[in-house]
C-alpha cells in the first residue's frame, strides 16, 4: 500500500504557489483532457501568462480567485506518483487569508514555503513559517521559485536560503530542504534541471516521494475521545471514537475522564464489525465490562497512564476573526468532541511574526499570534499540543455569531491561582463574618431587563437588614454610574463591566457581607466566571424569569421600546441572546408570583 | 490508504450525527451515495442509520435507478423520503424544451431546498468529493449554509485538525462532506473491496444511444425526442457518473467488471465530470448553482 504524504505549500503572494502545485499535478499527468481544454479557454480568458498555458488556474477555482488572479482560499487537490499519494493543499498567500492558510497547514505533515527569488525572504515567510511551526509541522521544503528570472546564479539561491536559516533557527523544525526552482518552467520540479549543475540535491517531487516524516508514537498510551454513544437497544452500549494515539484489545484496563472511574474492554468493534485490536487512526466503537457513566466529550484512555484534566492553561493562539479578542468574554471552546464554555482570561503577549518578539497586548486582532491564559467552565481532558495534535488543539467559537475565531494549543495547564502570591491576612473572612453573626454569600440576580431583578433585589435587602444582617447591593445601573462608568455597551466592556462587579462583590464576602447583585449578566460564561471566584456555597446564582413579552410589556425604562426603533443596539432579548442559567440555585417565576413571594422563597430556599 | 479514508469518514459521519438536531443524508443512488451510505451504516453499527435518506427525484432518472434505489429501501429497511418539485412538475418543466440550467435549478436546486425547509433538516450529508471540479475542491468538510442554504465561498469558517464548528443559528444549516479527501478510483476500489451493490448502469453493455455534441446519450424512455432520421445505436456504454439520463453521457467501455472499471478509472484520460452536461453550462457553473444551494 502507497504512503500518504499530505503537504501545503505557503508562502507571500504572487510566489507562484497555485503554479507550482498546477505544475505538479500536470506533470504528474493528473490533468485529465477535458480540463486541459477547459484550462486552455480558461488561460486565454484570465491567464496571467499570454498565450501560454497559466497552470495556476488549474487550482484556483473559485471565480473571485480567477478574477483576481489570487488564491482566496485553500484548495485541497489529490495526485500520486508510483511512489506515493499526495494530498496537497494550496494556501492562499495573502495576509487577510491567513486563517484559510492555517486551515491547510493544521493537517499537514510538510509545508512547501516558497520564496520568490527575486524578492527574498519576506514579512508573509516569516508568518506562515511561524504559522506551519506553530501548528507542528516539523518538515520545511524552501522552494526558491522564479529562479529562472535569476538567471539561475547560485549566489542569489545561497544568500536566500542562509538568510532564510537565520530566520528559522528558534523555529526547530526537523528538517529544511531548500531546492532552487522555477514553476512557470518546471526546472527541478518533476526533474534535475540542466540550470543547476552547482545543486546537488534532488528535484521537488523526489524529495517528496521520498521524505520521511512519520514521528507517529508507536508506543503512545491509549486514547480515545468519545464522540457518540451507542445505544441501539438496553443490551447494547457502545462508545464511538477515533483513536487519538496507542492501541486497544478487548481485556485492556481502561479509564474514563474526567470521572476518572476505572473499566475493562468488552469488545473492540472496528468498521462494522468486531475486531481483536485497533490501533491510532482507526474510529471504533468500544463496549465496556462495567456499567460506567460515559458521554460525549470524555476520554477513554489506558488505566495506566490517564490524560490529565484541566480546566486552566497557556496556549497560543491564532486569531482568525474580523471582531479582536479581548480577555474577559466568553467563548465556546471545542476541544476534541467536547464543547465548553471559556474566557480567555489573559493575553500574556502578542508575537510579532517577523522578529519573534513578545508585545505586550491587550487584545489580539485578525491574523495575530498570541500566548495566552484560558479558563473552562468545566475541566476538560486534554494532552499537550506537542504531544498529541488530537487532544491538544481546540477553537474558540464566537457566541453571537457562531464564527471560529481561534485556533489553539496547548503548551501546559495552569494551577489556579498558583502564580499568585496572595497577601496573607491574619484577620480572614471567617473572623470578620463571626463578628457579624452571618455566613458571607454573592446572591448573584440574573434575567432579562424588566423581570423584575431590582424590585426583588430591593424588597430582599431591606427584609435581610430588618433582620439585623449585613447587606451591600450592586445594582447594574447604579454602577454604571460610579466604579464602572468608564465603560460603554461594546462587547469588552460588557465582559468587563461583569468582570468588575464579580471581584467587588468578591470582596465584599471577604469583608463578611451578602452581597445582592442584580445584573442582566446574559452569558453562562460570565456567570461562570463569576462563580469561579467564591468558595463553594458562597456563589448563590437566582434566576429571575420572566417571558420576554412579558418583560417587553413592563418595560419599566422603555428600554425594549428603544431597542425596537434600533436606538439600542445589542439589547439583550432583542437582538443579543440571553442565556438562561443551566443550574441556578434558584428559580423565581415574577409572571406568576408576587415579588414579596419571591423574596420569600430566596429567604427560605437560601436560608438567610 | 483506504482504512484511513474510511475512519476519517465514519468520524465525520459520526461528528455530523453528535451535533445535529435534524440529520438527513442525501442519496443520489449513484456510486459515491452507494459507498457513503455503507460509510453511515458502519458508523453506527449494530444501531440501524439514525437519520432517514432523501432522493430528489427530478422524474428523468435513469429507470435503472429508480429500480434500484427501490430495491436498497426493501432490503436495508433504511427510511427513504422521496421530493419532487410538484410544481414545476406540474408545469411540464423538462431538460429538453426549457434547456438543462432551468430543469436543474428547479427540480434539483429549487426541490432540495423545498425538502430541506419542508422537514426542517438542519444537516445534509451529501457524497460530493474535491476531486470532481475546481469548486468544490475548495469547500469545507462541513460547509456552512446561510439562511436560504446559500454558500459564501469567500466566507467559509476555516477548518483546522478534525475539530468541526457545527454551532449554527435558527435557520443556518450544514452541509456535510464525508467523502471530501476520496478520489474516483478510491471509490471503485472501496466498492470493490466491500462488494457494495450498485447501479448495473456503471457496467459496460449493449445500450441504446444517440451522438449528441460529440457524446453519447442513452435513449431511456419514450420521452427523449429524436432529431427527423436520428435512430438509436446499440453500442457497448457504461457511466461514470449517474444523472438525468438525458443530461449524462456514457461512455464507451468493455468494462463489464468491478476490476476493469479500477483499472480503466486509473488510466482514465478524461474527468468523470466530462459526462455531466450541466458542468458546461458557462465559467464557474459549478460555483454559481453551489451559492444558489446545490449541492
Amino acid at each position: 500500500m502507497l504512503s500518504l504524504l499530505r503537504f501545503i505549500t505557503c508562502g507571500s503572494v504572487d510566489d507562484g504557489k497555485s503554479t507550482l502545485v498546477g505544475r505538479l499535478l500536470y506533470e504528474s499527468h493528473q490533468v485529465f483532457d477535458d480540463q486541459m481544454s477547459a484550462l486552455q479557454k480558461d488561460s486565454s480568458r484570465f491567464g496571467t501568462q499570454g498565450d501560454e498555458l497559466d497552470l495556476a488556474l488549474l487550482v484556483d477555482g473559485l471565480h473571485a480567485e480567477r478574477e483576481q488572479g489570487i488564491t482566496i482560499d485553500v484548495a485541497y487537490r489529490f495526485f500520486g506518483t508510483p511512489a506515493r499519494r499526495f494530498i496537497v493543499a494550496d494556501t492562499p498567500g495573502h495576509e487577510q487569508y491567513t486563517r484559510n492558510m492555517a486551515t491547510g497547514a493544521s493537517t499537514a505533515q510538510l509545508a512547501v514555503l516558497l520564496i520568490d527569488a527575486r524578492k527574498g525572504v519576506l514579512i508573509q515567510t516569516c508568518r506562515h513559517s511561524r504559522i506551519v511551526a506553530m501548528l507542528g509541522v516539523k518538515h520545511v521544503v524552501l522552494a526558491v521559485n522564479k529562479m529562472d528570472l535569476m538567471g539561475w546564479d547560485p549566489q542569489v539561491f545561497d544568500k536566500i536560503v542562509a538568510d532564510y536559516r537565520a530566520f528559522a533557527a528558534e523555529l526547530q523544525f526537523t528538517a529544511v530542504q531548500a531546492i532552487p526552482l522555477s514553476a512557470l518552467t518546471g526546472d527541478n520540479v518533476t526533474a534535475a534541471s540542466a540550470h543547476t549543475p552547482w545543486y546537488p540535491g534532488p528535484p521537488l517531487l523526489t524529495y517528496l516521494e521520498g521524505v520521511e516524516t512519520a514521528g507517529t508514537r508507536a508506543e503512545a498510551p491509549f486514547r480515545m475521545p468519545v464522540q457518540w454513544v451507542n445505544r441501539p437497544h438496553l443490551d447494547f452500549r457502545g462508545f464511538c471514537g477515533r483513536v487519538a494515539s496507542g492501541g486497544v484489545k478487548p481485556g485492556d484496563r481502561v479509564v474514563v475522564l474526567p470521572s476518572g472511574i476505572e473499566s475493562t474492554v468488552k469488545t473492540v468493534i472496528g468498521a462494522g464489525a468486531e475486531v481483536g485490536a485497533a490501533g491510532q487512526g482507526d474510529s471504533i466503537t468500544l463496549t465496556l465490562a462495567d456499567e460506567v457513566d460515559v458521554g460525549r466529550g470524555d476520554v477513554i484512555a489506558a488505566a495506566a497512564a490517564p490524560v490529565p484534566v484541566t480546566d486552566q492553561f497557556e496556549a497560543r493562539l491564532l486569531w482568525m476573526s474580523e471582531h479582536p479578542l479581548v480577555a474577559g468574554r466568553p467563548y465556546f471552546l471545542k476541544i476534541h468532541s467536547s464543547q465548553v464554555g471559556a474566557v480567555v482570561s489573559r493575553i500574556k503577549f502578542r508575537m510579532d511574526v517577523n522578529s519573534g518578539a513578545h508585545l505586550a497586548a491587550t487584545s489580539l486582532a485578525l491574523n495575530e499570534i498570541g500566548v495566552i491564559n484560558v479558563s473552562t467552565d468545566r475541566p476538560v481532558p486534554y494532552e499537550i499540543y506537542e504531544q498529541g495534535k488530537r487532544l491538544g488543539a481546540f477553537i474558540l467559537i464566537d457566541r453571537l455569531t457562531n464564527e471560529t475565531a481561534g485556533a489553539g494549543m496547548i503548551d501546559f495547564p495552569l494551577r489556579r491561582a498558583a502564580n499568585l502570591h496572595w497577601q496573607a491576612m491574619s484577620v480572614d473572612k471567617g473572623a470578620r463574618a463571626a463578628l457579624k453573626l452571618q455566613r458571607p454569600r454573592c446572591l448573584w440576580l440574573t434575567g432579562l431587563s424588566g423581570s423584575g431583578k431590582s424590585t426583588i433585589a430591593n424588597l430582599l435587602e431591606k427584609r435581610l437588614h430588618a433582620a439585623g444582617r449585613h447587606t451591600c447591593m450592586l445594582d447594574g445601573d447604579n454602577v454604571r454610574h460610579g466604579l464602572n462608568r468608564d465603560l460603554g455597551f461594546t462587547e469588552a466592556d460588557r465582559v468587563e463591566n461583569i468582570r468588575r462587579v464579580a471581584e467587588v462583590a468578591r470582596l465584599m464576602v471577604d469583608a463578611g457581607l451578602i452581597v445582592i447583585v442584580s445584573f442582566i449578566s446574559p452569558y453562562r460564561a460570565e456567570r461562570a466566571f463569576a462563580r469561579s471566584l467564591f468558595e463553594a456555597g458562597e456563589f448563590q446564582e437566582i434566576y429571575v424569569n420572566a417571558p420576554l413579552e412579558e418583560c417587553e410589556r413592563r418595560d419599566p425604562k422603555h428600554l425594549y421600546a428603544k431597542a425596537w426603533r434600533g436606538e439600542l443596539k445589542n439589547f439583550t432579548g432583542i437582538d443579543s441572546a440571553y442565556e438562561a442559567p443551566e443550574a441556578s440555585e434558584l428559580e423565581l417565576d415574577t409572571l406568576h408570583d408576587h415579588p414579596d413571594a419571591c423574596v420569600e422563597k430566596i429567604v427560605r430556599g437560601l436560608s438567610l | 490508504m483506504l482504512n484511513e479514508l474510511e475512519s476519517d469518514a465514519i468520524e465525520i459521519i459520526r461528528e455530523a450525527m453528535a451535533t445535529a438536531a435534524r440529520p438527513v443524508m442525501l442519496y443520489s443512488i449513484g456510486k459515491d451515495s452507494s459507498v457513503m451510505l455503507r460509510l453511515a451504516q458502519k458508523a453506527f453499527w449494530p444501531a440501524p442509520l439514525p437519520f432517514p435518506l432523501m432522493h430528489i427525484d427530478t422524474t428523468w432518472k435513469f429507470r435503472e435507478m429508480i429500480e434500484f434505489r427501490d430495491c436498497i429501501e426493501r432490503e436495508t429497511g433504511v427510511r427513504l423520503i422521496v421530493h419532487t418539485n410538484r410544481e414545476a412538475l406540474a408545469q411540464g418543466i423538462n431538460p429538453f424544451t426549457h434547456g438543462s440550467e432551468r430543469h436543474t435549478d428547479l427540480m434539483k436546486t429549487v426541490a432540495l431546498k423545498q425538502a430541506l425547509d419542508a422537514h426542517g433538516f438542519d444537516l445534509a450529508f451529501g457524497g460530493a468529493r474535491r476531486d470532481e471540479e475546481k469548486s468544490r475542491a475548495k469547500e469545507r468538510v462541513f460547509s456552512f449554509r446561510a439562511p436560504g442554504h446559500r454558500w459564501d465561498p469567500k466566507a467559509q469558517r476555516p477548518e483546522l485538525w478534525n475539530l468541526y464548528n457545527t454551532r449554527i443559528n435558527p435557520g443556518e444549516s450544514i452541509r456535510v462532506f464525508p467523502l471530501s479527501n476520496w478520489t474516483e478510483a478510491d471509490i471503485w476500489q472501496y466498492i470493490e473491496q466491500e462488494h457494495i451493490p450498485i447501479v448495473p448502469l456503471y457496467f459496460a453493455k449493449l445500450r441504446p444511444v444517440v451522438p449528441r455534441g460529440g457524446q453519447w446519450l442513452m435513449v431511456d424512455d419514450e420521452r427523449m425526442p429524436l432529431e427527423p432520421g436520428e435512430v438509436p445505436q446499440m453500442r457497448m456504454v457504461r457511466f461514470r457518473t449517474l444523472g438525468c439520463y438525458p443530461l449524462t453521457a456514457a461512455i464507451e467501455s468493455q468494462a463489464t467488471t468491478l476490476a476493469e472499471i479500477v483499472r480503466e478509472t486509473l488510466y482514465a484520460r478524461t474527468s468523470e465530470r466530462q459526462g455531466r452536461l450541466i458542468d458546461h453550462d458557462g465559467a464557474a457553473s459549478m460555483e454559481r448553482k453551489k451559492q444558489e444551494g446545490y449541492f
